[in-house]
């Protein structure tokens, strides 16, 4: 089966195709089953693989194979490598995006571009699995620019709505800024080692190299950590990730929280020989992720718009990342991606069906006390819920531990951010389950009498997210209960082993004590905000007018937008009515003052046209004579 | 030059020519009716040939006279183009004076 690995991103390419060409005259039941169905064979495809693969001998777990030729000249093929990372990421991207696709067939049932909706899906998934699968920088940017595609048609699939239209483009825009800089990346390590695009080669040469130019090689990891930043909402390019959420919910699910945002942690974890080797430039990568992970959660506190909230969680979760990655921990990272991909998918689901259930209905003011109404969705929302806050044994618990761990050992600042992240990551959670199923409720009385349950294509893709949720985290126990390494780092341990030996050089940290002050902040977030949510929710309000300039500050996202509005923005307008003048004045003057030069001296030259033949012979006599003159004379 | 034509020395010869074809140019320019501007373009021809003749007696080459068959037909072809536009334009406006015909302009 292993070698049918080609197929995984072929299959839902395929179902793009039919979907994308004859969907509109195909009716909902095919379109569903022709979208779920690729995206379920290649999940079984997967697995498959993925068995074939964990069958080899630990060291020998690489498989790579070449289906064609792409680009002569630079000897690059369409070559897909399969070992434990990029086989760990397949099996999140089909398994979450399948039940994704699943939920979807309930959430998008009366949309009009029901066979559009699940055509980009299934791009997604194709361009999403060439992404993790590329064996190569220019394969794997072509899964990067793919997803990006992906994700610009589905945050303005609703695209008739100016501010969805608006989302898209932004996305675009700011992802394009950390694109350049992915190019320039890897044109650079093309340049350095000596002509080749191939990953495993780069990362085999680049100890030589590194050696060399270190300064180089610090240059390569921060133009590519550019392009995760743009890609993984890092600061400073975080910006467009909570506007995407103007798409619909299940792709803010998949795309804005699984699977896509996470690509820059794969592929800083995919590039981890190189970026051991660039030891600034790991530790450019770790603050940077620190700061993320604090500044969204901050920022995530004041939110009203439930989907903000997530999404501002996004992206202090995928700083969590970097920051493991930063601290040389890229198992940890992965294993983050893991669990987040779990509780994430299933808290925008469950949202999804929160607004699903109020009619399109986002703001939180305008909910609450729905747990009595939507006792299923509740219980589901709740084990994302637990799992993101890091209630001990969630998932969610031992991946932050894990990273948290890693980030004592490397730099006890960056865990002190994590561990004041993790504090305002159950709080701001604690605050959302309040706003929202508990206490009174706030929905308006036209809205009330319709609520109801999510159907049970829905309901089928929460539950399964739910467990993988609660449980997914049994199979990344620490070393340090089992004596030896779990299973998630057993199996990653032939990628990451070389590059994380390197950086901890066998340091073991308290991990006991660090493992109950994390619990700690996880239960003391999840106190906090049921204190002031929901057994005192009058102390928000007067806590925000105490600290007005503070609740401003956070409450208008740290006016980032307006900042870019002003560094960036203003000039480029104000360079484009410049241009503008420019072209009106300079350019179309020049050929309206040629244009009226023509028509001035036609006007002229109109009057010796009298139409009186006597007066043209006359012309014609001087002419002659001129010429007779001119040639005698 | 002091070549001869025929007993008559060319320098006499091209005066006359000259002369004819001053008398041509004023009557174009001078004259309204259609059919003397006419005439006197005609004028202007056979002044022409009148130089091309003399000046092929005078050089012994007949070159001169192979031209003056030329212009010759050329006239007789205007002639005939020149009356019937003078004629189509009678029938018309009724009028020769060329002052008369000016609406072909801008």
């Amino acid at each position: 089966m292993i070698d049918l690995l080609w197929l995984i991103p072929v299959l839902p390419l395929l179902g793009f195709a039919v979907n994308g060409l004859i969907g509109a005259r195909l009716p909902r039941s095919v379109v569903s089953a022709v979208a779920c169905g690729s995206v379920a064979l290649a999940f079984a495809l997967s697995v498959a693989c993925f068995l074939d693969l964990a069958a080899l001998p630990e060291h020998h777990r690489v498989h790579a194979i070449t289906v064609a030729e792409w680009i002569g000249p630079m000897n690059l093929g369409w070559s897909f490598l399969l070992d434990p990372l990029s086989s760990v990421m397949i099996l999140i991207v089909t398994g979450v995006g399948l039940l994704i696709h699943i939920y979807s067939i309930g959430y998008m049932w009366d949309d009009d571009g029901y066979w559009r909706y699940f055509a980009y899906l299934n791009l997604f998934m194709a361009m999403m699995l060439t992404l993790v699968l590329g064996a190569s920088l220019p394969l794997l940017f072509v899964g990067w620019e793919g997803v990006g595609l992906c994700s610009y048609l589905l945050i303005g699939y609703w695209y008739t709505k100016i501010d969805c239209a608006d989302a898209g483009r932004k996305a675009f825009i700011v992802n394009r800024i950390g694109d350049a800089s992915f190019i320039l990346g890897m044109l650079l390590a093309w340049t350095t080692f000596g002509g080749t695009f191939d990953i495993a080669e780069i990362l085999a040469r680049a100890p030589e190299r590194a050696a060399a130019s270190p300064g180089t090689m610090t240059a390569i990891a921060l133009l590519l950590f550019g392009g995760a930043c743009g890609k993984s909402a890092q600061i400073p390019l975080f910006i467009w990730l909570p506007d995407a959420m103007a798409g619909p919910t299940p792709v803010s699910a998949l795309i804005h929280a699984a699977t896509m945002v996470t690509a820059g942690v794969y592929m800083v974890c995919r590039m981890a020989p190189l970026y051991v080797l660039a030891p600034g430039a790991l530790e450019v990568v770790g603050v940077i992720g620190a700061t993320t992970a604090l500044a969204a959660a901050a920022i995530a506190m004041a939110q009203d718009d439930i989907k903000k909230v997530l999404a501002y969680s996004t992206i202090s979760q995928l700083g969590y990342m970097f920051m493991a990655a930063g601290a040389g921990a890229f198992g940890a990272a992965i294993f983050h991606l893991t669990t987040h991909a779990f509780f994430k998918a299933l808290l925008f689901l469950g949202s999804g069906a929160v607004i699903h259930a109020l009619g399109g209905e986002q703001d939180m003011r305008a909910m609450g006390g729905l747990k009595a109404r939507l006792p299923r969705t509740f219980w589901f929302f709740a084990a994302g819920w637990v799992a993101i806050a890091g209630v001990p044994l969630t998932s969610g618990f031992f991946s932050k531990d894990e990273i948290l761990h890693r980030a004592w050992l490397q730099n006890p600042g960056l865990w002190l951010a994590g561990i004041v992240g993790a504090l305002m990551t159950a709080t701001y959670m604690t605050r959302l389950m309040g706003l929202t199923f508990w206490g009174r409720s706030r929905v308006p009385a036209d809205k009330a009498h319709h609520i109801h349950e999510a159907p049970t294509s829905m309901a089928v893709a929460l539950g399964v997210l739910a467990v993988l949720s609660l449980a997914g985290g049994f199979m990344g126990l620490p070393a340090s209960w089992l004596g030896h390494p779990g299973l998630f780092e057993h199996w990653l341990a032939p990628v990451f082993e070389g590059p994380e030996l390197v950086m901890t050089t066998g340091r073991v940290g308290p991990e006991g004590i660090l493992m109950i002050l994390s619990s700690l902040a996880a239960i003391g977030g999840i106190f906090l905000g049921l204190h002031l949510w929901v057994r005192r929710p009058d102390l928000p309000g007067r806590i925000a007018a105490r600290m007005a300039t503070l609740y401003r500050f956070v409450k208008g996202k740290l006016f980032v937008d307006e900042l870019y509005e002003l560094i960036a923005l203003r000039p480029f307008y104000a360079a484009c009515r410049a241009f503008a003048r420019f072209d009106e004045r300079a350019v179309d003057g020049t050929v309206n003052a040629v244009g009226m030069g023509m028509e001035t001296s036609g006007h002229v030259l109109k009057l010796f046209h009298s139409g009186f033949v006597r007066s043209y012979a006359l012309f014609y006599l001087v002419g002659a004579a001129a010429v007779v003159w001119y040639l005698v004379g | 030059m002091g070549g001869m034509a025929g007993g008559i020395p060319i320098g006499s010869v091209l005066l006359v020519s000259g002369v004819l074809f001053a008398m041509g140019i004023v009557g174009v320019l001078i004259r309204r009716s259609a059919l003397v501007i006419f005439m006197s373009i005609e004028l202007m021809l056979n002044a022409a040939n009148l130089a091309f003749v003399g000046s092929a007696r005078a050089l012994g080459s007949m070159d001169g006279q192979l031209f003056a068959f030329f212009v010759m037909t050329v006239a007789a072809a205007e002639a005939a183009v020149g009356l019937a536009i003078i004629i189509a334009l009678f029938r018309r406006r009724r009028t020769t004076d060329v002052d008369q015909v000016n609406l072909l302009k801008w």
